[in-house]
């Protein structure tokens, strides 16, 4: 091993020595025509005031859909709010950046000493989540691209299952946790490579991520916002501030009649029926606090269970490290160490980087993967066992309702309230 | 009364609760704050990483490749045979498309005086393949390279190129110098 190690020292110096040779092999002419050497042209990026442009357009329509929906109770506005996201935050700025995808940019920046991040990222990241703190997922009903685009092409929701809906529910936690791991470790950016909807806005992109984009869409005909519900990690930590939101939209504007007539409203599920007075008796809610205590007791052992499970599979979750892949490749198949067909190995050797250093950098990465694992893991078991503990809670509900984390404060809703507010 | 007491207690349960999100949001804030800059962030390729993989040319996100070759005049060479123009071992130094190394014929070959050419990039052609960037830089001086293109680039979040490039050879620049062009290159003209 050290022998090969000498080799590529050696190789690279000769490789290095060539470069410099390079540089001297043919001499600057001295023209004698009079020709002008031209400069290549260089054209600018997008300016940085344009950045600062998309933070306000963002303020602007955050604080113009918690209006539309709290205060003016307009499904309508909130409806021309989301086309004029979908066409400026999706269509013109092609999707990047959004604050779905800033939970990596901002993962990395705490992890990564030397990964700087723009103020305006950092601003895209906690605007919309402090207007949940305050109003609710505004930000899914009239600022999200992701979320217009769906939106609009809800056609014939059906209702889907509650079992159902909870255990789906687990797959943005999953997918937070994941995007959280792979940023951290510089790895990848997960959520930005499989955003099923960019390609849409670029027109433009791999087929694989089209095709899934379309099929998404379809799906939202009938299982309105896909993407909102079953995947999206940013979702989760709107959720959680929306829960605790202080001024959530409400389906009436002043009190509930239980009337039920919104109750096939929402298309999202998002509404919560009044709890029946014959589940409340005494005897259920006790048995049910002593179920709920014992779950509650479990949760711990749900955490090691689940940080064991993941920091296990670091093997297999560090394999999306490029330099853990290659170190792997060649160990397995060191005869590959010559082969000059292989990109990856070829640039490796140009590199000028030895064996022994790569192998060193992959086992910390691996090893980064073993220790993040715990925490994703323990993170996972977390959420598994509340939701399991959840199942033994009774809210004594006696209106209807939205649930403050699910609903997206469309604001569909409210039309069907046959409730007037007296002045 | 106790269902008012329950309200009660509940609000206040809520209101602690939020503030203790909205302190975790402001600790986050807070952390990651010092890791921002005024300044945006902008991918460009470091010509002295770059291994001429080819990949640039598959694996934007943009279909042609954002990436194009750019000319670093300053480098040049101005040679007659020159090895990112001629296909290795013509036996004429002829223009016609037979001889071009380049699959899309984007370099332009201008006579200047003897015994020099000009070598010039149709940008609207370049698939940004790195063919002559590889024959410039073994024959050469290497002053044919590869350029994110910051009028073509989408500026992803993550560079599609970047996550395969073999090299680690891109990276983000500060957008303020958001071209690493060789020799000593000092702005220039703005397209
Ligand atoms: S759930 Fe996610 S994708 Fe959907 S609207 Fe909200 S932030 Fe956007
Ligand atoms: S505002 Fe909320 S509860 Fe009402 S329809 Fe929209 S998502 Fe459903
Ligand atoms: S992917 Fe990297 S090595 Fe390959 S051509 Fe582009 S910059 Fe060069
Ligand atoms: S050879 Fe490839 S990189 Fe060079 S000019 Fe032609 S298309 Fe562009
Ligand atoms: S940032 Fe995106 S558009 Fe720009 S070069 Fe990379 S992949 Fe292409």
């Amino acid at each position: 091993m050290k022998n090969i190690g000498h080799k590529i020292v050696f190789l690279s110096f000769f490789v290095l020595i060539l470069v410099q040779a390079n540089a001297q092999r043919f001499p600057k002419p001295e023209f004698e025509s009079g020709y002008e050497q031209p400069s290549p042209t260089t054209p600018e990026p997008r300016s940085n005031a344009l950045e600062y442009l998309d933070v306000l357009i963002l303020f602007a329509s955050l604080s113009l859909a918690s209006w539309l929906v709290i205060k003016r109770r307009s499904r309508r506005g909130v409806l021309w709010l989301s086309i004029f996201t979908l066409l400026y935050f999706g269509f013109y700025r092609e999707g990047c950046i959004c604050s779905v995808g800033s939970i990596q940019n901002i993962t990395l920046a705490l992890f990564d000493p030397v990964y700087k991040i723009s103020i305006t990222v950092l601003i895209f990241f906690l605007l919309p989540l402090v207007f949940a703190l305050f109003f609710g997922r505004t930000f899914c009903a009239g600022a999200c691209p992701l979320g217009a685009i769906q939106d609009i092409l809800v056609f014939r929701p059906v209702s889907i299952p509650v079992w159902v809906r909870k255990a789906l529910g687990f797959i943005p936690y999953l997918y937070l946790g994941l995007a959280v791991l792979y940023a951290a470790t510089g790895t990848d950016f997960i959520i930005c490579r499989y955003d099923p909807f960019v390609g849409f806005f670029r027109m433009d992109g791999p087929y694989t991520m089209i095709i899934i984009g379309i099929a998404l869409l379809l799906l939202g005909l009938f299982f309105a916002r896909p993407y909102c519900r079953v995947f999206c990690p940013y979702g989760v930590l709107l959720n959680w501030m929306s829960r605790f939101s202080k001024y959530h939209m409400t389906i009436t504007p002043a009190e509930c009649i239980s009337c039920k007539l919104c109750e096939p409203s929402c298309p999202f599920d998002a509404i919560e029926i009044p709890v029946s007075e014959k589940v409340r008796t005494q005897k259920v809610l006790r048995q049910n606090l002593k179920r709920f205590s014992l779950y509650a007791l479990l949760i711990p052992v749900w955490m090691f269970i689940g940080g064991y499970a993941v920091s296990s599979s670091h093997v297999l979750l560090s394999k999306a490290h490029q330099d853990v892949y290659l170190s792997e490749l060649l160990i397995a198949h060191p005869e590959l160490k010559s082969d000059t067909k292989n990109l990856d190995i070829k640039a490796f050797l140009e590199s000028g980087k030895t064996f022994d250093e790569l192998v060193a950098n992959a086992s910390l990465i691996r090893a980064k993967f073993k220790s993040g694992g715990w925490f994703l893991g323990g993170f996972l078991g977390l959420v598994i066992g509340i939701m399991i503990m959840n199942q033994f809670v009774f809210r004594t509900k006696t209106i209807y309702e939205p649930h403050k984390g699910d609903c997206f404060s469309c604001g569909r809703c409210m039309d069907y309230c046959p409730v007037v507010k007296l002045k | 009364m106790a269902e008012d007491k329950i309200i009660k207690r509940r609000e206040f349960i809520h209101t602690g609760v939020r503030f203790a999100l909205g302190i975790s949001l402001a600790g986050i804030g807070v952390a990651a704050a010092r890791k921002t800059t005024a300044e945006k962030w902008v991918w460009q390729i470091d010509p002295a990483k770059c291994t001429q993989c080819g990949r640039c040319a598959t694996d934007c996100v943009k279909s042609p490749s954002a990436v194009k070759c750019i000319h670093a005049y300053e480098v040049c060479g101005y040679c007659d045979l020159c090895g990112g123009y001629f296909k290795p071992g013509v036996k004429k130094m002829e223009t016609g498309g037979e001889n071009h190394l380049c699959p899309t014929a984007a370099i332009q070959r201008k006579f200047i005086e003897e015994p020099y050419f000009e070598y010039v990039i149709i940008e609207e052609l370049c698939i940004g393949c790195a063919k002559c960037v590889k024959g410039c830089s073994s024959f050469g001086n290497g002053s044919l390279h590869l350029q994110i293109r910051h009028n073509l680039c989408d500026n992803c979040n993550e560079c599609a190129i970047a996550r395969v490039c073999p090299s680690d050879a891109i990276s983000r620049v500060p957008a303020s110098q958001p071209y690493i062009i060789k020799g000593d290159f000092h702005g220039g003209t703005k397209a």
